[in-house]
């Protein structure tokens, strides 16, 4: 089985791939050495694998390049792949996810970008068009930027039905279309928002959710981490109920769902928005397998203690084989895996500049 | 008339591997707007889709740069001038 593994970090892409099962990993890159890299996905819906990133060079902007040959060589489009539209007097200033659409659809791609926005390509990543129904919602000039941005960080279609599409939104919260993005409804019934004034602390929008994540074989249950909260929707994605009570802290980025196993979900939890440090100091990643009713600390092969890195919120992710890898990338530059599901840890890289996300699969 | 367009090596690949363009320009937008027709992978890397200018990008004008003159309206006159040259920027 060859798996690989895409690490986006805040200078330059590398690819680790595996050969034998996720015994060992050949590391090649950068690639675009001084362009952040916070969106990737490698998408294998077509004939054969394709990986998009989107890349911002801090004096050239941002775009999207796309590797046929997992990841040695990239081709960018001659025209601006991702551009506001004239009348929306916007400039692209990141992109934060790039999500593969419907398995049915393998020329449907969709990106959150910064500011505030979704947009949608149907030629496969060429070319992408403003999803106007959210643009010119009336929530958005209300919508804050959170600490990293005015970004718009997840995008979730609908496994089966491609008229719906869920997003995350910092600082707006959960918005769900039903009707191919046209008009757009926010689900944040019972997600806190601990920065507003205590009378004020559960608003119709405008929560700092940090991730959201679905297994595609149970599409109506959603899980969150917030800024501050950690939550799970048994409502497609309507109203939340906590699921922080077994974890140390419920600050954190990342929230990741097994790829087969709709019960069981990873979180990486950090101490409180001041602190922002996996709690004293310990390298763990937390593991439910009761859909958030009880956690439990893995630590085997990860560091001991006096470990301070973050953990960003595309910066964990599983592959799609069975069992299922598990991959996380640390703001000091290591990236783990464990090939059984998270019972043993071991260092896939290490020494990279900051991740920002990872991405595998069976290629 | 037409100027000269220097461009620094990080560039070049996005103009089919020139150093130097030669463009006919009235004006520095003018001078854009014609990379954005032979080049549009260069071009959007100088300026946003709203036209405006990047912000780490400098466009020395017979050695002069254009913000201190009249930014994207700088006037090019015959045989000017275009030095691009990125500014400080990212650590």
């Amino acid at each position: 089985m060859d798996v690989l593994l895409g690490i986006g970090t805040r200078k330059g892409m590398w690819f680790a791939r595996s050969r034998d099962g996720r015994a060992s990993w050949e590391l090649t890159g950068p690639h675009y050495p001084v362009d952040g890299v916070k969106a990737l996905t490698i998408d294998t819906r077509g004939p054969s694998p394709r990986v998009l990133a989107g890349v911002v060079n801090e004096h050239f902007g941002t775009t999207v390049v796309t590797s046929t040959d997992l990841g040695q060589t990239w081709h960018e489009p001659e025209q601006a792949p991702i551009a506001f539209p004239e009348d929306a007097d916007a400039a692209l200033q990141g992109i934060w996810q790039l999500a593969q659409g419907p398995v049915d659809q393998p020329d449907v791609v969709y990106a959150g970008v910064e500011p505030h926005g979704l947009f949608r390509s149907d030629d496969g990543g060429k070319s992408f068009e403003l999803v106007r129904g959210l643009w010119e919602h009336p929530h958005r000039k209300q919508w804050m930027p959170g600490g990293g941005g005015a970004c718009l960080h997840t995008v979730i279609p609908h496994p089966t039905d491609a008229n719906r599409v869920t997003v995350g939104i910092s600082a707006g919260g959960v918005y769900r279309t039903a009707d191919g993005g046209q008009t757009w409804e926010p689900g944040n019934t019972g997600i806190q928002a601990v920065f507003l004034p205590e009378d004020q602390r559960y608003p119709e929008f405008g929560q700092c959710v940090h991730k959201l994540a679905i297994n595609p074989s149970r599409p109506d249950r959603y899980f969150l981490q917030n800024h501050h909260g950690v939550y799970r929707s048994e409502d497609d994605a309507r109203s939340w109920q906590s699921i922080a009570g077994g974890l140390p802290d419920d600050f954190g980025f990342p929230m990741v769902v097994h790829p087969h196993r709709p019960e069981v979900i990873y979180n990486f939890p950090l101490v409180s928005s001041e602190f922002r440090f996996p709690p004293a100091g310990r390298c763990r990643v937390y593991r439910s397998e009761d859909a958030g009713d009880t956690w439990t600390a893995l630590s085997t092969g990860l560091p001991e203690d006096g470990y301070w890195a973050a953990v960003m919120r595309d910066a964990m992710c599983t592959d799609d084989a069975d069992p299922a890898g598990v991959y996380f990338g640390s703001r000091t530059g290591e990236v783990w895996c464990t090939p059984d599901e998270g019972e043993h840890w071991q260092l896939v890289a290490q020494h990279l500049p900051d991740v920002l996300c990872v991405r595998a699969a069976v290629v | 008339m037409a100027v000269t367009v220097r461009l620094p090596s990080v560039l070049r690949t996005a103009a089919d591997g020139h150093a130097e363009l030669k463009v006919p320009a009235a004006t520095l937008g003018q001078l854009l707007d014609e990379l954005g027709r032979r080049h549009p992978a260069l071009e959007r890397r100088l300026r946003d889709e709203r036209g405006a200018l990047r912000r780490y990008v400098n466009f020395y004008v017979d050695g002069e740069e254009c913000r201190g003159l009249a930014g994207a309206e700088t006037p090019l006159t015959d045989g000017a001038e275009v030095d691009v040259i990125p500014s400080i920027a990212g650590g």
